[in-house]
C-alpha cells in the first residue's frame, strides 16, 4: 500500500529522463518500454481487483464523465468538465491508480435531464465505467439516481446541493445545505450584529430548500432574529425592481440571496443602478461563485458576502499548486469556483479510496469511502463521512472588483455533513 | 405590509414603484416593438427574436472590448456607437434570413414557427462556439450604472432612464416610418392586401425583406440595451422570448398601438403584483388574466380589419 504510493513519482522522473535520454541517444531505444511496465507491474492483478466485470485491464481502467457541454447548463458544468480532467492527467502523471491508467469517456448530458440518465446508462451498462464523474444540478442528479442504483455504478457529484438524499452510490464532493449555510449564518450575526433577513431565490428545490433551512435557523436557533420577507422568482427572471424596492422599504440587515444563472446577472445589476450600496448594506450569497462573477461584472457585485467551502484566493500550499496547473492547462484567464474545486476532487477521491479498498468494485469502494481522506485538496483536508458527504470547513469571502473573494472567515473545525438535518425541515 | 412606516417613506417607495413600472414598460415595448413589425404586419412567428436581441448584445460586448483597448478615452460614449451596429448587425442577418430562409415560407406561417425555432438553436450554438458557453460580463461606462438622488429617499436607475429614452426614440421613429413615410404606406398596404399592393407596382418582395430586417434590428438595439440590466449568454435570449410574444398576441398582433397598450398593462399589473406578492406567484396571475382576457376576446386588446 505505501509502495504503491511511493514509487510512482520516481518511475515518472526516470520516464522523462530516459525520454529525454531516447531523443538524444537512438541506442537507448531498446530500454524504456520495459520500465513503464516494471512500474505499473506494482499494481494487483486485474482478477484481484476486479470481481465485477469493469473496464479494467492490466494497464487501464475507464471511468465516465457525464456533464452538459451543450445547452443552458454548459456556462456552469465547463469548469467541472475541467477540472476533472486535470484531476485524471495529474492522477496518470502520478502512476494511476493501482498501478493502472486511467481511460474517460466523456458523455454530454446536454442539460436535458433524460439525457442524463440514458447517457449514464450507457456509461454503466456499454462502457462498465469504474466510476462516473458528473451531473450539477439537482434534476439530473434526482434523474441519474435510480439508473446508478439499479447497474451498481459509483457517481462523484460536484455541487453544492439542498440535501435530504444519501446513497450507497453516490459520493456528494460538494457541502449539503446545512453545511454551507448555518456558519454563515452565525457569522453574519456575530460579525454584523444582524437582526433582520430578507430571503430571496429562484423559484426551484435547491433555493427552496436552502431558505426553509435558513429561516428554521434565524427563527429557532439563534436569538433574536427574524425573517422580514420571503421571495422567489421563476428561473430566468430579468427584473427585480419591484423586490428592490420592497427590501428599500423594509430595510432588512441582510439581504440573503440564492438567485442562479441568468437572473445573477439582471439581480445584482438591478440592485446596484438602484443605488443599493453593498459595502453599506449587507447581502450573503450561497450561489455566486467567481464563476457567475465573470458574467456579473466585478464592479456589480463588489462588496457582497459569499459562503461557500473554496475560493479562488484561497492561502494554503495546496491551492497554490492547484490553480496554476489549472490555468495551465485550461488558459490564464479561466477562474475556479467552488464546484470546479468540488469537481477536481472527485478523481482524488476515487483514487484513495480504490488504493484503500485494493479494488474497483463498486461495493467495495462504497463500503471503504467513509473514512477517505484527502489531504491534497485545494480547500484544505476534507474526509468522507460515512453518510458519503464530505466533512469540510466553510468560509466566508467578501467580493472584490476584479472578480476574486477576499477570504475573511474560515470555521475553525470541519463542519459534519447532516442531509437530513433534524429540527430543520 | 405599510404598518409603522412613515407617509414620507411609503410616498417615495411609491414613486420608486411607479417608476419601475415605467422602466419595465420601456423594457416590454423595446423587445416587443421588433416582433410585432415581423409578426403584425408580415405574419411570421419569428421564434429566434430572442436570438436576434443577443446578436446585438454581443455586439455590444464586442464594442466595450475594442474601446477599451483601443479608444480607452472614448469608453464613456462606446455604448450610442454600439447601439447602432448592433441595429445594423441584426439587421443585415435579418435581411439575409429573410432571403434564405423566410421568403419561402410565406404562404405557411406554421413553417416560419418551425423554420426561425430551428434557427434559433443554430443561433444559440453559434453564439457559444465563438464566445463559449459561459456568460460574458460586458463592461459599461461609469455614469450609466448607479442612480440619480431626486429627494433623500428617492433614487432613480440611471439604465431605467437610458432605457426609457431610448424606448421612446424608437417607437417614435418606427410610428413615423409606418404611419407617415411614403415606405410604411407600403408596408401597410402589403399587411392588407398582398395581391393588390403588387398589382399596383409595389415591390412587395423588397418590402418585405427590409420590414424583416428593420423587425430584427429593433431586436437588436433591444439586446444591447438590455447589457444593462440583465446577462449576455448564449442561451439568455430564450428569458425574454415569452414575455415578448406575450406582449404581442395580447396586444393584438396587426396593432402596433395595441403592443404598446398590452405592454404597459402587462409591465403594471406585474410591477404591482410583484411588490405586493412574490415574484412566482405574480408571474402566475399575470399569465392566468391575459389567457383569461384572450378567451373572451381572442384578436387581443386592438385590431385591424385584414384582408388576405
Amino acid at each position: 500500500m505505501a509502495l504503491d504510493r511511493i514509487d510512482p513519482p520516481p518511475s515518472s522522473a526516470l520516464r522523462r529522463r530516459l525520454l529525454q535520454g531516447m531523443a538524444a541517444l537512438p541506442a537507448a531505444a531498446l530500454v524504456p518500454p520495459l520500465l513503464p511496465h516494471a512500474a505499473r507491474a506494482a499494481g494487483p492483478a486485474t482478477a484481484a481487483v476486479n470481481a465485477t466485470g469493469l473496464a479494467v485491464t492490466d494497464d487501464a481502467v475507464t471511468v465516465g464523465i457525464l456533464h452538459s457541454i451543450t445547452g443552458t447548463m454548459a456556462i456552469s458544468e465547463t469548469g467541472s468538465v475541467e477540472a476533472e480532467k486535470l484531476a485524471i492527467s495529474q492522477i496518470n502523471a502520478e502512476g494511476g491508480v493501482l498501478g493502472r491508467k486511467i481511460n474517460f469517456i466523456q458523455e454530454d448530458g446536454a442539460s436535458d435531464w433524460p439525457t442524463f440518465a440514458e447517457k449514464a446508462k450507457k456509461l454503466l451498462v456499454k462502457d462498465k465505467c469504474a466510476a462516473v464523474f458528473g451531473c450539477w444540478t439537482s434534476a439530473s442528479r434526482k434523474a441519474v439516481l435510480p439508473v446508478f442504483e439499479q447497474y451498481n455504478g459509483m457517481l462523484y457529484y460536484p455541487t453544492f446541493y439542498e440535501g435530504l438524499e444519501q446513497s450507497k452510490n453516490v459520493i456528494y464532493t460538494g457541502q449539503e445545505a446545512t453545511q454551507q449555510i448555518i456558519a454563515g449564518l452565525d457569522w453574519v450575526t456575530k460579525e454584523k450584529g444582524a437582526k433582520t433577513f430578507y430571503l430571496l431565490g429562484s423559484d426551484y428545490i435547491w433555493p427552496r430548500t436552502s431558505n426553509k433551512i435558513a429561516r428554521k435557523h434565524i427563527e429557532n436557533h439563534m436569538k433574536g432574529t427574524r425573517v422580514v420577507g420571503e421571495d422567489y422568482f421563476p428561473l430566468g427572471h430579468t427584473q427585480f425592481n419591484s423586490v428592490i424596492n420592497k427590501m428599500k422599504l423594509v430595510k432588512p440587515d441582510v439581504i440573503y440571496a440564492i438567485i442562479v444563472g441568468g437572473s445573477n446577472v439582471a439581480f445584482y445589476k438591478q440592485l446596484k443602478a438602484a443605488g443599493v450600496d453593498l459595502s453599506k448594506q449587507t447581502l450573503m450569497t450561497i450561489s455566486v461563485t467567481e464563476d457567475e462573477i465573470l458574467g456579473i461584472g466585478g464592479e456589480n457585485i463588489a462588496g457582497a458576502y459569499a459562503c461557500m467551502k473554496y475560493f479562488q484566493s484561497l492561502q494554503n500550499p495546496n491551492n497554490a499548486k492547484f490553480v496554476p496547473a489549472f490555468k495551465a492547462m485550461w488558459g490564464e484567464k479561466s477562474v475556479i469556483g467552488d464546484v470546479t474545486q468540488a469537481a477536481y476532487l472527485g478523481p482524488w477521491l476515487w483514487k484513495l479510496t480504490a488504493e484503500k479498498a485494493q479494488s474497483f468494485d463498486i461495493d467495495k469502494i462504497a463500503a471503504a469511502s467513509p473514512g477517505v481522506e484527502f489531504k491534497g485538496a485545494p480547500e484544505g483536508y476534507v474526509r468522507i463521512h460515512p453518510n458519503h458527504h464530505l466533512w469540510s470547513k466553510t468560509r466566508v469571502g467578501r467580493a472584490r472588483t476584479d472578480g476574486q473573494y477576499d477570504v475573511i472567515y474560515e470555521t475553525a473545525d470541519l463542519m459534519e455533513p447532516n442531509p437530513f438535518p433534524v429540527g430543520y425541515q | 405590509m405599510f404598518m409603522g412606516y412613515s407617509l414620507g417613506d411609503l410616498g417615495s417607495i411609491l414613486a420608486m414603484q411607479g417608476f419601475a413600472g415605467l422602466v419595465l414598460f420601456s423594457v416590454f415595448v423595446l423587445m416587443a416593438l421588433g416582433l410585432a413589425i415581423i409578426f403584425g404586419q408580415m405574419g411570421v412567428i419569428n421564434m429566434a427574436h430572442g436570438e436576434f436581441m443577443i446578436l446585438g448584445a454581443y455586439v455590444t460586448f464586442l464594442c466595450s472590448r475594442l474601446f477599451a483597448a483601443y479608444l480607452p478615452g472614448a469608453f464613456a460614449l462606446y455604448f450610442f456607437l454600439a447601439i447602432i451596429l448592433a441595429f445594423c448587425a441584426s439587421g443585415l442577418l435579418g435581411m439575409a434570413v429573410e432571403w434564405a430562409l423566410i421568403r419561402h415560407l410565406y404562404k405557411r406561417p406554421l413553417d416560419t414557427l418551425l423554420a426561425t425555432w430551428g434557427l434559433s438553436l443554430i443561433l444559440q450554438q453559434v453564439y457559444r462556439s465563438i464566445f463559449g458557453a459561459r456568460e460574458v460580463g460586458v463592461e459599461l461606462p461609469g455614469w450609466m450604472m448607479g442612480s440619480t438622488h431626486l429627494t433623500e429617499q428617492i433614487e432613480i436607475p440611471i439604465n431605467g432612464l437610458i432605457v426609457m429614452v431610448l424606448t421612446t426614440l424608437i417607437t417614435l421613429a418606427v410610428y413615423l416610418l409606418i404611419f407617415r413615410a411614403g415606405w410604411g404606406r407600403q408596408v401597410r398596404a402589403v399587411t392588407q392586401n398582398r395581391a393588390m399592393a403588387s398589382a399596383v407596382g409595389i415591390d412587395t418582395e423588397r418590402v418585405d425583406r427590409l420590414t424583416y430586417g428593420l423587425g430584427c434590428g429593433i431586436a437588436g438595439i433591444a439586446g444591447s440595451a438590455f447589457t444593462m440590466i440583465g446577462s449576455t449568454s448564449p442561451t439568455a435570449g430564450q428569458l425574454y422570448i415569452v414575455d415578448t410574444f406575450l406582449v404581442v398576441v395580447f396586444g393584438g398582433a396587426q396593432s402596433l398601438i395595441g403592443t404598446i397598450a398590452s405592454a404597459f398593462t402587462i409591465s403594471q399589473a406585474r410591477s404591482t403584483m410583484e411588490f405586493f406578492l412574490s415574484g412566482s406567484m405574480a408571474q402566475v396571475l399575470v399569465l392566468l388574466s391575459v389567457v383569461g382576457i384572450l378567451m373572451l376576446r381572442p384578436q387581443g386588446l386592438f385590431v385591424l380589419k385584414v384582408r388576405r
